[in-house]
């Protein structure tokens, strides 16, 4: 790799910014004009949302299961192994389903995302649909970005629903605890507050997947391995981005509703 | 024929009246990638119903040239007026308007690979919201001016490269341009495949009288242009009798990112320049 100046590469930083953030304008504003492309967006719906649900499934719910048996530890100390369901319950519902099914949607589809505009790029398809009169931002951009928005709100809400079945199935099979005390324990455990907490989340982390792993793949250079390249680089950036976000947005909720 | 084809389509343009206003007008453009300077000074205009063979060595910047008069990429100074529009200082949201006048042929032929040939075709039509059964009507009559009807249902991946070509040139002439853009449409291709899609060009500018600028750096292809005539009674490209020249073509030579000559076929074959010379023979 070759040295630049520290003035250059900051220069080159802001530039990146710049254009990720004109990128993320236009995507975003383009559902407000015409044309709009409902069909791309509900194909990107049925392949984001669809596609990714045994994923979202099958990871919220062992992190509930392990999340039960290590707490269980914990609460024996005390005693207090009946508030499993409280532990399990706020943990999956305010951070570790939101998050977890946001890193797990970054890795399958910021990459796919990266990988396939990457390639159109690479082979000059994005500058023949824009020489067939046709924005790309706008046909390939705006419908990932708001069917990754819409489906990671949903799919979020799957996640922390089998993470409380699984910290259950533990809590039933393994600990010994009563179920019908364990969900009424999750369920007296949620407030309002956590719940606009966990569903908030979402909505910024699918604003990041779906608008780094575009912006990677829209600026690739340099044939498959520049593919390659966008794609890993936009599964990295978009993973930090999701967790930075998610404190920032922790730390905000904290501050508007106490807890 | 496909008589359908051989109408222009610029009625649907919002042209000037007099057809005697150039369709492009190049003035003094550069431009620089890094620190190579790409193309420099670069003028030239192409007539209404002209075809303007832009010739030189691989990597003079001919390919650039084709993308700033589609405005794919803006010149550092200079301006590039197409239909009148100035597209180096137009939005981009402007440009995708004038851009459905013109077709442009890509040099990898540029495909959508996840879409099928006959959604390659009506891709532009699509665009257009109208009616599949007209859709299908004039994917097929594009297909069969390049002789790929057959191809419909296919996916670029299962074409050879001369057919990929082929399918991008009906795909850049579905909509009846008013200005066609080929950018190297026989590069990189055998040389009976090349004559294949030089006949196809000729059929094109001979039936349309499209407005076209094709980019070659290969000689042969470039006189083939300039001497043979598509036969609209025998539906067959031939030679022009008495060693004649087609009047509509003119060349652009161009090395190093500079215009070495902008003239007539006689006038090319017949210039003193030596450059010109040694590259000509």
């Amino acid at each position: 790799m070759p040295f630049v100046s520290p003035e250059i590469f900051a220069k080159q930083r802001l530039a990146s910014i710049q254009d990720y953030s004109i990128l993320s304008w236009r995507a975003v504003a383009n559902l407000f004009s015409r044309p709009r492309y409902m069909a791309d967006i509900y194909t990107q719906m049925d392949s984001i949302g669809v596609g990714s649900m045994p994923i979202v499934i099958l990871t919220g719910f062992f992190t509930g299961c392990v999340l039960a048996l290590q707490s269980a530890t914990s609460l024996q100390a005390f005693g207090s192994v009946s508030l499993t369901g409280n532990l399990v319950a706020l943990s999956m519902v305010k951070e570790l389903g939101p998050v977890l099914t946001g890193l797990m949607i970054s890795g399958r589809n910021a990459s796919g995302m990266a990988s396939e505009l990457g390639s159109m790029k690479v082979t000059e398809q994005i500058d023949a649909m824009r020489a067939l009169g046709t924005d790309p931002v706008r046909k390939l951009v705006t419908p990932r970005l708001y069917a990754t928005v819409f489906m990671l709100f949903f799919l979020t809400i799957m996640s922390d629903a089998v993470g409380i079945a699984g910290g259950a199935l533990v809590s039933v099979a393994l600990l010994g605890l009563n179920a019908s005390s364990y969900f009424h324990n999750s369920y007296r455990a949620l407030q309002y507050a956590d719940v606009i907490q966990g569903l908030t989340k979402p909505l910024f982390s699918g604003f990041i997947i779906a608008s780094v792993g575009c912006y990677f793949g829209m600026n690739t250079k340099g044939g498959t391995q520049g593919v390659g390249k966008a794609t890993t680089q936009a599964v990295v950036v978009s993973s930090v981005f999701i967790i930075i976000v998610d404190f920032i947005v922790s730390r905000a909720m904290i501050g508007i509703f106490g807890r | 024929m496909t008589p359908d084809l051989a109408q222009s389509g610029s009625a649907t343009l919002q042209q000037p009246s007099d057809s005697q206003e150039p369709v492009v007008v190049v003035d003094d453009i550069s431009i620089t990638f890094d620190v190579k300077p790409v193309l420099q000074n670069i003028s030239f205009t192409v007539k209404h119903g002209e075809t303007r063979i832009i010739l030189g060595p691989a990597g003079g910047g001919k390919s650039v040239l084709m993308k700033l008069i589609n405005g794919l990429i803006k010149p550092d100074s200079g301006s590039i007026h197409v239909f009148g529009e100035d597209v180096s200082h137009m939005r981009e949201v402007d440009l995708f308007k004038l851009r459905s006048h013109i077709g442009m042929v890509f040099q990898e032929s540029a495909l959508f690979d996840s879409l099928s040939v006959g959604d390659n075709v009506a891709y532009r039509l699509h665009e257009d919201r109208l009616p599949e059964e007209e859709v299908h009507t004039r994917v097929v009559e594009a297909l069969r001016f390049v002789e790929l009807e057959n191809t419909i249902e296919k996916f670029p991946s299962e074409l050879s490269g001369g057919m990929r070509r082929r399918v991008s040139i009906a795909r850049a002439i579905i909509t009846k341009p008013d200005l066609i853009l080929y950018d190297s449409p026989t590069g990189g291709l055998d040389p009976i495949t090349s004559t294949t899609i030089v006949d196809l060009v000729i059929k094109q500018r001979d039936v349309t009288k499209t407005t076209s600028l094709v980019i070659t750096h290969r000689l042969q292809d470039a006189f083939l242009l300039a001497r043979n005539r598509f036969n609209t009674e025998t539906g067959k490209v031939e030679q022009i009798p008495g060693n004649g020249i087609d009047d509509s073509t003119k060349f652009l030579v161009i090395n190093e990112g500079k215009v070495v000559f902008d003239g007539t076929t006689e006038e090319l074959v017949h210039s003193p320049d030596p450059w010109l010379k040694e590259y000509l023979s």
